[in-house]
């Protein structure tokens, strides 16, 4: 899967199942600000990249990602 | 008061369904595919909630907390209670719930496939155990005062309201948002229909037929009932409508069969209502029966009604003729439906009774609308275990 392709997956699940706001997504954007995520939010995170990805992620996978192109690139890793 | 049922999405259309004597009774094809002997049900569409809470708000409501919030939502603002007023106030929540099963049966499903309970999502456990409604509403209205869920089986929604009003009585609380909530899915009632007890009326409108001597069973049902539970100070301070007056919740256990009723606890119920509402048997006007349209129930519960209100006694209808069997719901709900007649001032007829069976010749039953005022009534119900619950209502002269 591109990088293309990853990051509009992502952009579509923030959007549709996390009601992310489209305005706020950008590279940049903290992701916990953009997403108002507390603890429960990042156990349903792991669901939508299982979901979306077939990659099965741990609440400490996400201990470095601050921005949402951390997460891009997350995934990307695990996905290569 | 509010309610989302299978009569009404909110009080004014269950009023008029009581009185047309509406049936929300339908077949459920899917409980044809997963193996059902009976397939009726009451049914009404799960609320969508997504103009009202948020995602994190939404995945943690089951089905059944859907419901509630959707009859507290109605109830709320008949009784004129604001946020401001949650937030300024130590209102409690008491509610009636049995069970969860779809939630249950669909996150094990889920870490079965998974074999990861991680993907089960952080919603699951939230909607998944019995208390699930009040800690889902309690969360919702920001709520500061008593918080539990009552499980008594088919007896839960009242009980629900005769606790909270014990605590109000005492002092402890000046207003709890009571009530009872039911899911309606293939999951919850498999297990119950597998006892026999559900009718197999090939008309879903005729099948629920308490009291009738071709009665066959059961209809299962759901949705939420919720009713606002304060002292006479609170409401007046508060400029809120005051609808009725509880004055008497009595209470059981038979002692007896875990699936049988008997005659002895419920008259005992019905008989500490009215001792502690200090009234005769005679000045009760209507009994809402608990009748659910099974053989053993409903020829039992006439016997009681007729030890405890003498032959002829006052005016008896079951209500579940046209809602089915509401359960967990039932006790909250047929509180509202007596309390519609009362404001409305008709007895809803107990539908599909065409021939009263040999216990309920003693009863007064009412089969057609009947226009009439109503000051007091009385409000059965009864559950698996032998819990019995009756509550004693009297119209409110401000």
């Amino acid at each position: 899967m591109n990088k293309d392709l990853i990051v509009e997956k992502i952009n579509y699940f923030l959007v549709d199942e996390f009601e992310v706001e489209t305005e706020s997504i950008e590279p940049k954007a903290n992701l916990k600000e953009t997403l108002e995520l507390d603890s429960l939010d990042f156990v349903d995170l792991v669901v939508a990249v299982e979901a979306n990805f077939g990659v099965k992620l741990t609440g400490e996978d996400f201990l470095n990602v601050i921005t949402l192109q951390d997460f891009y690139d997350l995934i990307e890793a695990r996905m290569a | 008061m509010g309610i989302y049922s299978c009569i009404g999405k909110n009080l004014q259309e269950v009023k008029e369904s009581l009185y047309a004597g509406k049936s929300g009774i339908i077949f459920d094809q899917n409980r044809k595919d997963f193996g059902y002997r009976s397939c009726l049900t009451g049914w009404v569409e799960e609320p969508n909630l997504k103009a009202q809470l948020s995602r994190r708000e939404r995945i943690s409501i089951g089905e059944e907390g859907a419901y509630a919030y959707t009859a507290t939502i109605e109830a709320l603002k008949n009784a004129k209670i604001d946020q401001e007023f949650l937030d300024a106030n130590d209102v409690g929540i008491l509610y009636g719930n049995d069970s969860t099963a779809r939630s249950v049966v669909e996150s094990v499903d889920k870490i079965r496939e998974k074999k990861d309970t991680t993907l089960v999502g952080s919603g699951a456990i939230f909607k998944a155990m019995n208390s699930s409604v009040t800690m889902n509403l309690a969360t919702l209205f920001k709520l500061k005062g008593i918080n539990f869920t009552i499980s008594a089986a088919c007896a839960s929604g009242s009980h629900a309201v005769g606790m909270a009003y014990y605590l109000i009585k005492s002092g402890l609380q000046d207003c709890i948002i009571s009530g009872g909530a039911q899911e309606i899915n293939e999951f919850a009632m498999g297990s119950f229909d597998g006892l026999g007890v559900f009718s197999t009326h090939t008309d879903p409108t005729k099948a629920s037929r308490p009291f009738d001597q071709n009665r066959d069973g059961l209809v299962p049902s759901g949705g939420a009932a919720t009713i606002i539970v304060e002292s006479y100070e609170s409401a007046i301070k508060r400029g809120a409508p005051i609808l009725g007056e509880i004055i008497g919740y009595g209470f059981s256990s038979n002692g007896d069969h875990i699936s049988t009723p008997n005659v002895e606890g419920p008259a005992k119920a019905m008989k500490m209502a009215l001792k502690q509402a200090n009234l005769n048997p005679s000045e009760v006007d209507y009994v809402n029966a608990h009748a659910t349209s099974t053989l053993a129930g409903d020829a039992n519960e006439a016997l009681a009604i007729a030890e405890v209100f003498g032959d002829k006694g006052p005016l008896v209808s079951s209500t579940k003729s046209m809602t089915g069997h509401e359960c967990w719901m039932a006790g909250a709900s047929e509180v509202i439906y007596s309390m519609l007649m009362m404001e409305h001032s008709f007895v809803a007829p107990n539908i599909n009774l065409e021939t009263p069976d040999e216990a309920a010749k003693k009863l007064n039953l009412v089969n057609k609308t009947l226009n009439k005022k109503i000051d007091v009534f009385l409000s059965n119900s009864f559950g698996f275990g032998g819990t019995n619950s009756a509550l004693i209502i009297k119209k409110c002269k401000q």
